[in-house]
């Protein structure tokens, strides 16, 4: 009877990968970070590949069937070519794709490297960081042969950091960086209804709310939005906790941001950084929270400025927003619409 | 876990109709045909997604042409219409109509422009159609996306309000209540009459002023049609085209007009001006200060209508609560016992309650709030006169001899201060100097623009003293002479034949010259290339005109548009020069630009003809294509509130997001650009129907759709 029973609950797990790309592992500790509903998970499904934490070899997934694997959560952002492959290969094993965390889903910051390329990003870290003594400014190389005749290979960095859907088709995002506990426990809730009946929801469903930050955000904000100047936390003395981040001047992001998160950030005073990605209306998140910021900065004066000198008035209203770039595309630059920046020709391939 | 539906969301979206799309290729006659092969451009129109037929013709506005889209429709062959033709700012309302006519929602039919954005462009006829091809295309993506709409429907309230009681606000009263629909008419000052009523003679026709005008305000007061209120003002303009809800300021003038609870009321009969104690001691704001007035007045005695006011900030018994021996108190008793018939004590009344028969004063009167609820609004707020001490080194304020131009009218009015006769500081000038262009055309000064009226002004001004003292030495500095007006020229050479000198080149300074009240003019004669040196015993600076303050205070009301020279803005200055912005809101006269009477009164004639439109028809049909809202993703963060210039979105407490009122939105799309979530669409304008065009025009460059 007991070995019945047990036979019959191993044939309802349900089998789990976790793999991560280009990431700083922080979505791997936040998926510990749900504490003991990790054994709900357990109880439910067979592990069969997690990198950071068990040891298995990718030859055991390889020689797994199709769709042999139930769920894959993936972690990171690609940017090599063995991220290429391994999500290539666990596309082929998995029925569903989980692009897991925000590099997965946007870019994250490692998507920041598009504003540079393979070799500049190298000759920064091999060589120009003052920790590093490299004067032959040895590099990386996908292979070599050994002392003993072997060729040995590593995976290739590429110039251009793609985000998981760029590579493969992707069922399901749930974007953060990392993740919140209550929506790995939603995604969670939804593998499990996946094992118990089967049923899904719709592709290309986010595990977020539908509506941005504000949405969520308990600030006050007491009048048609406007601000005078910008400035970044340590200038400020003193934040209102009760009052509208951005209607103090402060960068913050959430109107431009999916909700979902709780707000974390904003009830520690800190402006929304957007990372849990555009709502699904829009394509581009860094170029609509710098169209809304553009929209409202300086309006009140607006009306003051000349034509003549109004080029220049706005260069000084924009000069207050310190990195554009990495303020609005913080997690988001490969999954915009800019992508990347143009790769000086002599930089290395384009993928 | 939080409800799956709420966190749970697809991008997909539900199939819609498959559209049957109809191209049509106009050859405009040879304009588009010489320099495009249409044959090549509709044969590859028939290629695109869901382009079911396409034909050319050569004049595809025609009726032949139109009726070719008209059988078409009626077929069934074809749901979507696009003429690749001209601009659609030519013939799109022609198209929508074909479509209307066949029961096909006029927002399934795009004009892809390849006449004005191609064959006008190039002569290169390869190039040309591929160009041709392009644009098709890109119209082609579009229409398979568009979304049937609607265009709302208004009722209009069959009543106007005007606000402001010159002679343009006065004509363009008449004529709404003379078509006979009701009229509201709101004037700041005790009086209508505006600035025409301070002049004295008007140029080039030498009419007198008051003599062609004050008909006219009586024909205001007496109109059984016009509600006029002076001494008000507005307060508040909410709701829309059709239904604007206005609040109008009635401010107290303790004086009853209309019959009251004693059946008395004031007849303008002028005895309580003279017991004022006041009397001849405030200063006339009507004449600038040259004239002065009792606490209790009529700004000049044909006014309209003919109730006196009481300054409340003058007036002793309001002020300091005592007149005499009379108290706030003591008056209020006196007059309930006079009203009774019995005897009251002089000391009990102010001296103008005591003379007044009719018992019209009433202390206690408080400013009244009215509420108008109106269709449409005619906004005729005037102007006002550049501060002359704008241009400091003409020493405004500083000698009593130099005045500005309002002034000199005053002086030369028979129903002025000094009843037509030019004294100043007491004395009859005999030299006089004129300086032209005073704030006006001048950058220091702000004013950049000519004021249009000041050297006609100055000329006729310079005619009438000459008139009046024989002998005197008039001069005029100018820049240059602008007489464009029907009459001017004429008028001008006439009054250089009577012997007023006319020098070129503006005073670079007046002062006094010293052991003497007599001033010097001092400039450059810009002819002759010397300097000059004036002396005068009065200067008059011609001073420029400027909006009324009523335009700002309009401005932040309804948010209609200013002009870089703080003047209203109009809709087109050529072809809309009355409309505004704001559907249902007109500007007529000099709140609109600096104007002669003629002007002003064509513009307030323009105005009312353009209202009667709506009062007359009843409706309105707003603009279709505006900004929408959806509810399931604003959050209310109030960004796109401050974007709109129209005042179209409002803040929902209750539900914390933002409302489009479809009325007064105009569909310019600021909010959209603005909201950061993808809240906001423009209707017609859809983010979608943008990247399909975008998408399709950059085919094999870049991609778009991430």
């Amino acid at each position: 009877m007991g070995e019945e029973k047990e036979e019959k609950e191993k044939k309802e797990k349900i089998k789990l990968a976790f793999y991560w790309g280009a990431t700083c592992g922080g979505c791997d500790v936040a998926t510990l970070d749900i504490k003991e509903k990790i054994l709900d998970v357990v109880s439910i499904a067979d592990i069969v590949l997690w990198p950071v934490a068990m040891d298995f070899k990718y030859t055991d997934v390889e020689e797994m069937e199709p769709d042999s694997i139930d769920v894959c959560l993936f972690n990171g952002a690609i940017q090599s070519s063995e991220h290429e492959e391994i999500a290539e290969m666990l596309r082929e094993k998995s029925k569903v794709m989980i692009a897991y965390g925000s590099c997965a889903c946007f870019g994250g910051i490692p998507g920041l490297g598009n504003v540079a390329n393979r070799e500049q990003i190298f000759k920064t870290v091999f060589k120009d960081t003052p920790s590093t003594v490299n004067p032959e400014f040895v590099t990386p190389q996908t292979e070599m042969i050994d002392d003993a005749g072997e060729k040995l290979t590593l995976p290739e960095i590429w110039d251009t950091v793609k985000t998981l859907d760029q590579t493969v088709d992707v069922d399901y995002y749930v974007p953060g960086c990392p993740p919140v506990v209550d929506r790995i426990n939603d995604a969670i809730g939804i593998i499990a209804k996946y094992a118990e009946t089967g049923e899904l929801p719709p592709k290309a469903a986010v595990v977020a709310f539908k509506k941005a930050l504000c949405d969520e955000c308990e600030r006050k904000k007491d009048d048609a939005m406007k601000i005078k100047r910008i400035y970044r936390p340590y200038e400020l003395t003193e934040i209102d906790p009760e009052k509208c981040l951005l209607e103090q001047g402060l960068l913050c992001t959430g109107s431009a941001t999916r909700g979902g998160c709780g707000a974390r950030c904003i009830k520690a005073n800190m402006p929304c950084r957007g990372c849990y990605g555009p709502t699904s209306e829009i394509k581009d998140q860094g170029a609509a929270a710098l169209s809304a910021v553009a929209s409202i900065l300086g309006i009140e004066e607006e009306t003051e400025m000349i034509e003549e000198g109004i080029a220049e008035e706005v260069d000084e209203l924009l000069d207050q927003v310190k990195d554009p770039l990495g303020t609005f595309y913080r997690f988001g630059l490969p999954n915009s619409r800019l992508k990347r920046v143009i790769i000086n020709p002599d930089g290395g391939k384009e993928d | 876990m939080v409800e799956e539906k709420e966190i749970m969301e697809v991008e997909a979206e539900a199939e819609a109709e498959t559209p049957k799309i109809g191209v049509y290729v106009c050859h405009c006659g040879i304009n588009i045909k010489n320099t495009v092969d249409i044959d090549v451009v509709r044969d590859y129109a028939a290629t695109l997604p869901n382009v079911v037929l396409s034909k050319d013709y050569i004049y595809v506005c025609s009726d032949p042409g139109q009726e070719m889209i008209k059988k078409d429709i009626r077929d069934g062959a074809i749901n979507r219409v696009i003429v690749a033709a001209c601009s659609p700012r030519l013939h799109e309302p022609t198209f929508r109509g074909t479509c209307i006519s066949e029961g096909l929602n006029p927002f399934f039919f795009e004009m892809a422009n390849i006449r004005e954005q191609c064959s006008w462009v190039s002569d290169d006829k390869e190039k040309n159609t591929e160009k041709s091809k392009d644009i098709v295309r890109s119209i082609v993506s579009r229409v398979n996306l568009l979304e049937p709409l609607e265009e709302p429907e208004v009722d209009i309230v069959p009543e106007a309000l005007v606000i402001g009681g010159g002679i343009t606000g006065m004509y363009s009263a008449l004529d709404m209540a003379d078509a006979g629909y009701k009229v509201h008419l709101v004037e700041r000052s005790p009086t209508i009459g505006g600035h025409m009523l301070q002049f004295d003679k008007i140029f080039p026709s030498l009419d007198c002023s008051a003599c062609i005008l004050t008909p006219r305000m009586v024909d205001v007061s007496k109109h059984p049609n016009i509600n006029l209120m002076t001494y008000a003002e507005v307060e508040e303009v909410g709701g829309s085209i059709g239904n604007f809800k206005v609040k109008v300021k009635k401010k107290s003038r303790y004086v009853h007009a209309t019959d009251w609870e004693y059946g008395t009321r004031c007849t303008g009969c002028n005895l309580c001006a003279d017991a004022c104690r006041l009397k001849n001691r405030i200063p006339n704001e009507f004449d600038f200060g040259l004239g002065k007035r009792s606490a209790i007045y009529l700004p000049m005695p044909q006014a309209v209508p003919a109730i006196y006011t009481v300054d409340s900030e003058k007036c002793l018994l309001l002020t300091r609560g005592k007149c005499g021996k009379a108290t706030l108190e003591s008056t209020r008793e006196a007059i309930k016992k006079r009203a009774r018939g019995e005897e009251v004590t002089k000391d009990e009344l102010p001296p103008c309650v005591a003379v007044c028969d009719p018992n019209c004063r009433d202390f206690d009167m408080e400013d009244e709030i009215v509420d108008l609820n109106v269709g449409t609004i005619v906004v005729a707020t005037g102007v006002d006169i550049i501060d002359p001490a704008t241009q400091p080194e003409y020493k405004y304020g500083v000698y009593p001899n130099v005045i500005h131009g309002l002034e000199m009218e005053r002086l030369l009015a028979p129903n002025g201060p000094t009843g037509g006769e030019i004294i100043v500081d007491g004395k009859v000038p005999k030299d006089i100097v004129f300086i032209q262009c005073v704030g006006s055309r001048n950058r220091q000064t702000g004013y950049e623009y000519c004021s249009r009226v000041c050297c006609m002004y100055a000329i006729k001004q310079a005619h009438l003293i000459d008139e009046r003292l024989h002998g005197a030495n008039i001069t005029i500095l100018y820049q240059d002479i602008r007489a464009f007006g029907k009459g001017f020229e004429e008028f001008y050479d006439r009054i250089k034949a009577e012997g007023i000198r006319f020098t070129r080149g503006l005073a670079s300074e007046v002062y006094r010259k010293p052991g003497s009240d007599r001033l010097v003019v001092r400039g450059e004669d810009t002819m002759l290339g010397e300097p000059y040196e004036i002396e005068a015993d009065l200067v008059v600076l011609a001073s420029g005109l400027k909006p009324s303050e009523g335009v700002e205070k309009m401005v932040r009301m309804v948010k209609l548009s200013q002009s870089a020279d703080r003047f209203f803005l109009e809709a087109h200055p050529k072809l809309r020069p009355v409309d505004t912005a704001v559907d249902g809101i007109f500007v007529a006269g000099g709140c609109q630009g600096p104007k002669d009477i003629p002007d002003s009164v064509a513009q307030a004639k323009a105005a009312s003809s353009a209202s009667l439109i709506y009062l007359t028809t009843g409706k309105a049909k707003l603009e279709a294509k505006i900004s929408a809202i959806n509810k399931e993703l604003c959050t209310g963060c109030r960004i796109c509130e401050a974007l709109c210039p129209y005042g179209a979105l409002e803040y929902d407490t209750e539900k914390k997001i933002m409302k489009v009122s479809e009325s007064i939105c105009k569909g310019c799309g600021g909010c959209g650009g603005g909201c950061p979530s993808g809240a906001v669409s423009m209707k017609h304008f859809l983010d979608k129907q943008i990247y399909a065009q975008i998408d399709a025009l950059t085919e094999g460059l870049i991609s778009t759709s991430s």
